[in-house]
Order: structure tokens, then C-alpha cells, then sequence
């Protein structure tokens, strides 16, 4: 009795407190995005004075020739184009490094951890990207998210992978199989959870990208969703309504990503963990 | 000469005259793209212009793209250069920030365009390089000192100061009155610079050749008493106590709604203020006045100008001529007087033949004195040397916070422009 | 038979995993992350401007440690890291025996606590910055309620990084508990069988069984926030812009004011300094944490 009397006063308290600290900031969001200009001006936790939603909503999306239509489309893009190039590339790396021992491995273990750590250096790669002809472009960006979150990926496929018997290789093999349809039909399906966590993963960190699109990508029609909210700052800076309309705007993807994958981020996590 | 000649000759001469005029008048036809600044003044009149514009040439499209101002759109403006990515035509500073994007490789000259002359020298003197000209005045040149609410004097009998020590004593009455004397807002640091920037002229008035110095190297802010005084003076103000509650975090718009409604009695800033005053709070736009950063001696008391914006045409655009056209239409008469219309005057043009409405706020009126006979006025520093250290802003947030002490901001200032100087390659750094 | 068999088998098996299979990430990754790397190094010793470079041997970094803002950039990333991964790993470990014992409305709790994590940084920082306001923001209104004067949390320049810091916390702590529920539900249930049969108090138990054997999530934790805290950016960023003066700049931030300023030499340096002071830090750190791991 004593036992279920404390857990619940725990609960309550746990409850309450993460109220409080993580969900408070959200409604103030949302509450926020009701208003209307005068009333937002005040920035206190108040119930709205009206139902001023659509009409912010409006407001933001048209701001400058509609450019936060354009951030989500770029934005999608870059999200969709790297999360694919970046699966399908560790997938192939982490399942060669992870099957064949050879004497390099040791060196190419070295290069990924690096890139894990090791800040990129931007001017080198601005230069260098002016020189390719890749600066300010949405391609140039979508190989920077590859090159820059390889490292993780890998290292998340190479571990699992290490779960997968060789004999299903071998199987193949001998089943008249080439490398590649060993790779894409038998290995790649089986990797399916940590692809999920690395869908995931990867998805939320690159549209959240506020640091790379401010260097390599500058510009009006290459905008993305993270630059854009930033650069409105200026442009609602008496308008505290519309900057939280922008930004419950840009939190509904992450939202539906969260509600979709809850589950599987989770498991993804502790599936590396066990065996990493 | 028979009749019939003269006829002949007066119907030839029309016929010439008549195809000369739709020459000069020839609509434009094609499509520009025109990057401006988010400045709500800025904004405003570009749209003006462009429906102006186009509605005399109806064959053009002129697409407005907006950036950011401050570092960040020094960022913006310097990348599209590098990459050759900008604009066909673009809004940005004049002065040292001029010299910082590579004029002569960047942009094209307009020095012998037909409306160069109607521009005054000294406008031109901080858009030229290499001996070419490079931009034109968009704006009206401004001034850098202290708007007052006017309310709040007449209510106290302040008389406007002439000397900083009467400048403080007026700051001592507001404040025991119960109100806030002088209003900051280094929410956005830019502003922070004011009291610093604007006391140029009583250092020129000191030391005339501290400008030609300070570029070869040999004038430093931190051993040049004069110079150092414009950070004394920042502290002394925060020291005193007469800043608003909220200095640290406010922002401009916020400044410029304290100073119209009372909130606050002085606000250091240039005079494109009255601009955002005039749309924000027009009712209050005649209780704001002017006057310049008072320095010690009542004798030699003047303005600290800054020359305004301007606008350039990138090198790499694909239609010149139109680009040409439009920049020049921006450039007359005609152009300030859609100025005007939009956002009202703010001060004196810098182009021949604009003329300044008859009702000009209380704000202009009490800085035209300046620009007149009897009246004294200098550039500010950017304007006379092309260094400027860009972590000035913050370094003057720090002064007028009390985390620094003057004389070490200064000291700082000299640290950070050697960088500068050392980046431009000049001599004797 | 078997003879003539091993010999193709064997070249079968060496062509099924074969080395071109790193070649499209190898050549992406060297160009575009390796390559500027070591051109860093060569960089960050001129004055630079994107066409030309003039050589300067040291002068950079001598510039770097002459400045007392940008020394104050590198003091703030080291206790910035420091503050931010202590945090989320004493935290996160709280919140991970609490989400892994009986208590009720876990999905709840869970979900709450993750959420963060996912949203936008900018958006993060951008509302923390409006809560924290002096006078108008939430939070300090929320205080004077209670009648405790609330400090300039981004103003004081005293508070201006801790104040980051907590965001930071606030937005990062749920990754780190995430990590640490999968290192707890790892840990084999007979060593609290035996700990309670020894009759082991709570505190006991959370000792000398949970803490040692959640070591390697431990590990990843501080790893991953060290790190992390180290590069920050974007919150700082979104936050102060390294304000009021100087006194929240990091290395990352003055990296990218000394590029908005046209100073690419220097700012490469930064971006060496920055590296040096990971390897330098991190390398030992993650040696330290995962040979102590060994010897268990």
C-alpha cells in the first residue's frame, strides 16, 4: 500500500514537473499563434483574444513572394534526396567493412570516426565548392548533408550488420547471386529497422539544419525552412503572432515524424546499443 | 527666306524635335532583379519606384528581393558578389563598406552617366574607386546625434544643450523627475555604436587630420584623447544610471516607440529614425526633435554626418542599359519626389533639383540648420577611411554595459580595425 | 573436386563484397569533408580572400590568443561543453531510472521528455529567447509571482552562456535518456535479484549495480554531448549572437563572424582550433572512458 502510495505521489510530481518544464514552452507556442499582433506584443501566457490562427497562418505564407512555400520544398528535397543517397551509400560501406577484414580497415575506421568529431572546415569548402560550381545550389547542399552525416550511418549499418550471418551471403552465393542483387534483395530488407532509425535520425537533423544552409546556401530562391523562420526574425520583430506561427509551422513535420516512428526510434536505439 | 522654306524648315525642326524627344523618352523593355534591404523605409520606396517605373515602361518586370541588414546582409551582399550571384541592381552602404566589397572588380561604373551630374562631390567621394564612381544616393544624407522628446522638455524647461556636461545636466533633472533620460537598446547591437560614431565631429574638431592618420596607422582611438572621449562618454551615460530598464535587451523599433510616446527622453541615432517614427507613430512624429552629440565646447558644436545608401549595378548583369535607366530614374529629381510621397523626407538630398516638402517633421527642421549656412557638419569616420572594424558593435555594447572600461574598448577597437586594415592590404599596419 | 572448387569459390567470395562498393562514399566524403579539412591547415596560416593568399605563417593564431574576445570564445566552449554534458548525463540518468521503474504515465513522460530533441533549434532558441525576456518574458514573470525578482538571463553577461547552456539541456536531455533506457533495460535482472537478496537499499542498488553496468551508455553520452557542446552554434546563435558584448561567444560563433567579416584566413584558424581542441580533449576523454570499460 505504502509502495503504490509513493509511486503515485511520484507520478503526480513526475507529471506535473515535466508538465511544467517540456510541454509549458509548447503551448506558449501555440497560444502565441492565436493571437493577434497587440495581444502577442505582451508575450505573457494568456488565452487568446480570438481566433486569429488562419489568419497568421496566411500572413506567414505569403510573406516575401510566398517564400516559405519555397523553404519547404527546398527543404524537402535536400531531406529526401541526402536521406536516400545517405542509406543507400552506408548501407554499402558499413556492409564491406563490416564483412571483409582487410588491412585498410583500420584506417577507413579511423576516417569515420574522425568525421564524427572533426569540425568541417566551411571557407576550404565554400572555396571549394565556388570552384565545382556547386556553391548555392541545392545539389552542392545535398552532397554536403551526405559527405557530413556519412560517419554516423555508417557506423550505425556496420554494427548491425555484424548481427546478419554470413551464411546468408554464402546462401545466395550459391544460388547463382551477384554482389549487388545480394545486396539490395537479401542484405538492405534486413536492415530495415536500423534504416528506420537512421530515416529517422537523419530526416530530422538535416531539415532542422540551420548552420550549413547559412553557409553554403545563401540566397532567396534556394531558402530554406530553418534560415527562413531566422530570417523573418527581423520582419516580425514586432510581430511575436507571426514569428510563432513560423515556428509552429516548421515543428508540425518533426511532430508527424515523432508520432509515426515513436515506437521504432526506441527500439532502433536500444537494437544498437545491445549490440554495439 | 520664303515662306515655304520657313514652313519647311519650322515643320523639319518639329518633325527633329519630336523624334529626339520619344529618343530620350524611348520605353525601356526587359527584366531587372533589384536586392534591397528589410528596412520598412527601404521596402516601401523600392515598390515605389518600381510601380513608377514600370507603369512609365511598360514592357519591364523589376523583380524586388529582400535581405537582411547588419552583418548579416554584408554577408549576403559580399557572397552573391564572389560567386557572381547578385542582382542586377542592389541597395547597400556607401563609406568604408563600399571599399569592402571589391568596387572595382564587382560593379560597374557610372561615372560619366547623365545623371552623375546632378549628384553632389561628396556623395560621389565615397562611392568612387580607382577613380571611377559606382553608385548613387537613394536616400537623403543623415545625420548621427540624439533625438529629444520635446513633451518631456517643454514639461521640465530644458533648454537644448550645447556642451555635453549640459547635456548631462539635463539628464540629471529627467532623471529626478522619475523618468528615463536616455534610451538604448542593444537588443540590436548596431545601435550600441551612436554615441561613439556620432562624436566624430568634436574628435575632427580636436584632431582635423585624425581620419588620414587613423588609415595610415599612426592615430590609434585608445592614445588619441579626443577619440577615446566617445567611449567615455557611452560609459558615462550607463554609469550614471540614466538608461532604461530594459537596455539590454530592447530593439530599434522599441527605441523608436519610447522616444515618440515619452517613454524615454534622448535616444541616440541617425536620422533615418524619423522615418520609422513617421510610420509607426505618426500622431507623435512633431514631439521628437533633434540636435547633434554636444562635445565640449559650445563654440564648435556640429553634426556628424553619414552619407546615405546607394544604390549599384552589378558587373555581372545581363541588361546594362536598362539597369542604367532605372538606377538613373532613381537618381532625379523625379525619383525623390516618389521618395517623398512614400516615406516622407528625412533629411537634405544629395541630388540637384530634390527638393524638400514644404511640412518637414520638427526632426528634419531642427537638423537642416546644420547642412546650411552658419552651420557646421562632418563626416562621419567610415566616411573618410576605409577601415572599420566589424566587432565595434559589440565591443560598444560592452562599454555601454559597464562589462568594459573605456579605454580598454578603445584599445579593443585599434585590435579589431588592425585586422581590417590588414585584410585591405594597406601600408604601414 | 574440392580443389578445383575452393579456388572459384574463393574468388566468388572475394568479389561478394567488393571494394567498389566504397567507392560513391568515398569519393563524396573526400571531396567534400577530407579535402577542405587538410586545405584548412594550409589556409588558416594566410591572409586570405577567396582569390588570393598570402602567406603569414602564424599570425592567425597568434591573432586568435592576442584578442581578449577570442580567447574568451575558447574559455566559453570548454565550459560550455562541460556544463552542457554533465548536465544531460546526471539528468538524463534521473530521468531514465524514473521512466524505467513503475512510475505512471510513462508514454507520457517519455514522449514529452523526446520531443524536444526533434524540434527546430532556431524555434527553440527563438521562444526561450522570448520567455526569457527581463521583464516581459514568462519566466521572469512567473517568478515575480512568487516575488523573486527574475535576473536578465540573456542580459547579464554573467548569465548570458549558463543560460544557453540550460536550453541546450532542456532541448538535448532527452537523446541522452533515450540512451540510457536502452543501457538500463540491458542490464541483466539477476544483479538486482542478488542485490536485493543481499538486502541492498534503493540507493544502494542505484550504486554499485545501475550506475557501473550502464557505463558504456554513460560513455556515449558524455562522448556525444562533449562533442556537441563543443561545436555549438545555432542556439548561441539563434540565442545572444555570442552577446551581450562577447561574453556567449564560442569558437563555431566567432568562426562565422570572422567569415561575415571578410576575414577567411582567420576564420580557418578558428575552425584549427577548434579541431585541435576536440582532438585534444576528446581524444583522451574517450580513451579514458572506454579503457576503464575494459578492465571491468
Amino acid at each position: 500500500m505504502k509502495h503504490s502510495r509513493a509511486a503515485i505521489a511520484g507520478g503526480i510530481a513526475a507529471i506535473a514537473a515535466t508538465f511544467v518544464v517540456f510541454v509549458i514552452p509548447f503551448l506558449f507556442i501555440i497560444l502565441m499563434a492565436f493571437k493577434d499582433k497587440q495581444q502577442s506584443a505582451l508575450r505573457d501566457f494568456s488565452w487568446p483574444n480570438g481566433f486569429h490562427l488562419f489568419e497568421n497562418l496566411y500572413e506567414v505564407i505569403k510573406t516575401r513572394n510566398w517564400m516559405m512555400i519555397t523553404a519547404f520544398i527546398n527543404s524537402s528535397l535536400i531531406t529526401v534526396v541526402s536521406v536516400t543517397l545517405l542509406i543507400v551509400l552506408a548501407a554499402m560501406v558499413g556492409f564491406v567493412l563490416a564483412r571483409r577484414k582487410t588491412k585498410w580497415n583500420g584506417l577507413i575506421e579511423f576516417l569515420i570516426l574522425a568525421g564524427l568529431m572533426i569540425p568541417p572546415a566551411v571557407v576550404p569548402t565554400i572555396w571549394l565548392l565556388q570552384g565545382l560550381k556547386l556553391f548555392g545550389t541545392l545539389h552542392g547542399m545535398i552532397l554536403i548533408q551526405v559527405a557530413y552525416n556519412l560517419p554516423f550511418s555508417i557506423i550505425l549499418y556496420r554494427a548491425f550488420i555484424a548481427t546478419i550471418p554470413r551464411e546468408l551471403d554464402e546462401a545466395a552465393v550459391i544460388d547463382g547471386a551477384r554482389p549487388l542483387d545480394v545486396f539490395f534483395r537479401i542484405i538492405l530488407p534486413l536492415l530495415w529497422p536500423v534504416t528506420v532509425t537512421n530515416i529517422v535520425v537523419q530526416s530530422v537533423g538535416i531539415f532542422n539544419d540551420f548552420t550549413n544552409p547559412l553557409y553554403y546556401l545563401p540566397g532567396n530562391q534556394n531558402a530554406t525552412v530553418q534560415l527562413t523562420l531566422y530570417n523573418f526574425q527581423s520582419q516580425f520583430s514586432t510581430a511575436y503572432n507571426l514569428l510563432f506561427t513560423n515556428i509552429l509551422l516548421i515543428t508540425i513535420p518533426p511532430l508527424i515524424v515523432f508520432m509515426f516512428f515513436n515506437r521504432q526510434i526506441v527500439a532502433g536505439m536500444t537494437a544498437g546499443a545491445v549490440k554495439g | 527666306m520664303t515662306r515655304t522654306k520657313l514652313f519647311a524648315l519650322t515643320g523639319a525642326s518639329l518633325l527633329g524635335l519630336m523624334m529626339t524627344a520619344n529618343a530620350v523618352n524611348a520605353q525601356q523593355s526587359g527584366y531587372l532583379s533589384l536586392l534591397i534591404d528589410n528596412g520598412p523605409q527601404s521596402v516601401a520606396v523600392a515598390e515605389a519606384w518600381v510601380a513608377a517605373y514600370t507603369e512609365k515602361n511598360p514592357d519591364v518586370t523589376i523583380d524586388i528581393e529582400v535581405r537582411p541588414g547588419g552583418g548579416e546582409g554584408d554577408n549576403i551582399v559580399k557572397t552573391r558578389l564572389a560567386t557572381g550571384a547578385m542582382a542586377d541592381v542592389f541597395f547597400y552602404n556607401s563609406g568604408s563598406l563600399f571599399q569592402a566589397i571589391n568596387p572595382v572588380q564587382n560593379l560597374l561604373p557610372v561615372t560619366n552617366e547623365p545623371w552623375q551630374a546632378g549628384i553632389q562631390d561628396s556623395f560621389k567621394s565615397v562611392v568612387s574607386a580607382g577613380g571611377e564612381v559606382y553608385g548613387t544616393p537613394f536616400a537623403p544624407a543623415m545625420g548621427g546625434g540624439i533625438f529629444y522628446n520635446k513633451p518631456i522638455y517643454e514639461e521640465l524647461g530644458l533648454e537644448i544643450p550645447k556642451t555635453w556636461d549640459e547635456f548631462m545636466a539635463n539628464n540629471e533633472k529627467i532623471k529626478a523627475a522619475g523618468k528615463t533620460a536616455v534610451i538604448q537598446t542593444y537588443g540590436e547591437t548596431w545601435t550600441s555604436q551612436l554615441f561613439v560614431l556620432a562624436d566624430f565631429y568634436n574628435v575632427l574638431t580636436e584632431v582635423p587630420d585624425f581620419a588620414e592618420k587613423f588609415t595610415a596607422g599612426e592615430a590609434k582611438f585608445a592614445t588619441t584623447p579626443a577619440a577615446v572621449k566617445g567611449f567615455e562618454r557611452l560609459q558615462e551615460v550607463y554609469e550614471a544610471g540614466y538608461l532604461n530598464a530594459d537596455f539590454g535587451a530592447a530593439t530599434y523599433p522599441d527605441g523608436i516607440r519610447m522616444i515618440a510616446t515619452g517613454e524615454g527622453a534622448h535616444y541616440p541615432m541617425l536620422t533615418f529614425g524619423i522615418g520609422a517614427i513617421a510610420e509607426t507613430q505618426p500622431d507623435h512624429l512633431k514631439d521628437v526633435g533633434f540636435f547633434a552629440q554636444p562635445g565640449d565646447d559650445a563654440a564648435t558644436n556640429g553634426l556628424t554626418t553619414w552619407m546615405p545608401d546607394s544604390v549599384y549595378i552589378a558587373k555581372t548583369t545581363a541588361s546594362p542599359d536598362l539597369a542604367k535607366d532605372f538606377v538613373g530614374f532613381i537618381g532625379s529629381p523625379e525619383g525623390c519626389d516618389i521618395r517623398n510621397e512614400a516615406v516622407g523626407a528625412t533629411g537634405p538630398y544629395m541630388i540637384a533639383g530634390c527638393e524638400l516638402p514644404a511640412d518637414v517633421p520638427p526632426a528634419v527642421a531642427d537638423m537642416l540648420p546644420y547642412f546650411q549656412e552658419g552651420g557646421h557638419n562632418g563626416p562621419a569616420l567610415e566616411f573618410l577611411s576605409p577601415i572599420k572594424g566589424p566587432a565595434l558593435e559589440q565591443i560598444t555594447v560592452e562599454v555601454g554595459s559597464g562589462i568594459r572600461q573605456a579605454a580598454d574598448g578603445a584599445a579593443l577597437y585599434d585590435e579589431d580595425v588592425r585586422k581590417q586594415a590588414q585584410q585591405l592590404g594597406l601600408s604601414g599596419w | 573436386m574440392t580443389a578445383a572448387v575452393a579456388p572459384a569459390l574463393k574468388m566468388q567470395r572475394r568479389s561478394l563484397y567488393p571494394g567498389w562498393f566504397y567507392l560513391p562514399a568515398a569519393v563524396i566524403y573526400s571531396v567534400l569533408f577530407l579535402a577542405p579539412t587538410f586545405a584548412s591547415l594550409y589556409f588558416s596560416l594566410t591572409r586570405w580572400t577567396l582569390f588570393d593568399a598570402t602567406f603569414i605563417g602564424l599570425d592567425n593564431f597568434a591573432q586568435f590568443f592576442r584578442e581578449p574576445f577570442l580567447i574568451q570564445g575558447l574559455v566559453n566552449t570548454v565550459i560550455y561543453a562541460v556544463i552542457t554534458s554533465g548536465l544531460k548525463v546526471v539528468i538524463g540518468m534521473m530521468l531514465a531510472v524514473m521512466l524505467t521503474s513503475q512510475i505512471m504515465a510513462r508514454g507520457y513522460l517519455r514522449s514529452v521528455i523526446f520531443f524536444p530533441v526533434l524540434v527546430s533549434t532556431i524555434g527553440v532558441g527563438m521562444t526561450f529567447t522570448v520567455l526569457m525576456h527581463p521583464t516581459q518574458g514568462m519566466i521572469n514573470q512567473a517568478l515575480a509571482l512568487f516575488g523573486i525578482a527574475g535576473p536578465g538571463w540573456l542580459v547579464d553577461p554573467k548569465l548570458a552562456l549558463f543560460s544557453v547552456a540550460l536550453v541546450d539541456v532542456w532541448k538535448g536531455v532527452g537523446l541522452a535518456t533515450v540512451i540510457y533506457i536502452a543501457g538500463l533495460v540491458a542490464i541483466p535482472k539477476d544483479y538486482y535479484e542478488a542485490a536485493r537478496i543481499d538486502g541492498a537499499t534503493k540507493l544502494q542498488n542505484f550504486f554499485y549495480v545501475t550506475l557501473p553496468l550502464s557505463r558504456p551508455a554513460t560513455a556515449t553520452v558524455i562522448t556525444l554531448s562533449f562533442i556537441g557542446g563543443l561545436r555549438t552554434f545555432d542556439l548561441i546563435w539563434a540565442m545572444t549572437k555570442g552577446g551581450p558584448g562577447f561574453a556567449s561567444d564560442t569558437v563555431a560563433s566567432v568562426i562565422y563572424k570572422q567569415y561575415q567579416a571578410g576575414f577567411y584566413g582567420l576564420s580557418t584558424a578558428g575552425n584549427v582550433v577548434l579541431f585541435i581542441l576536440i582532438a585534444v580533449l576528446v581524444v583522451p576523454l574517450t580513451m579514458f572512458l572506454n579503457r576503464k570499460q575494459g578492465h571491468e
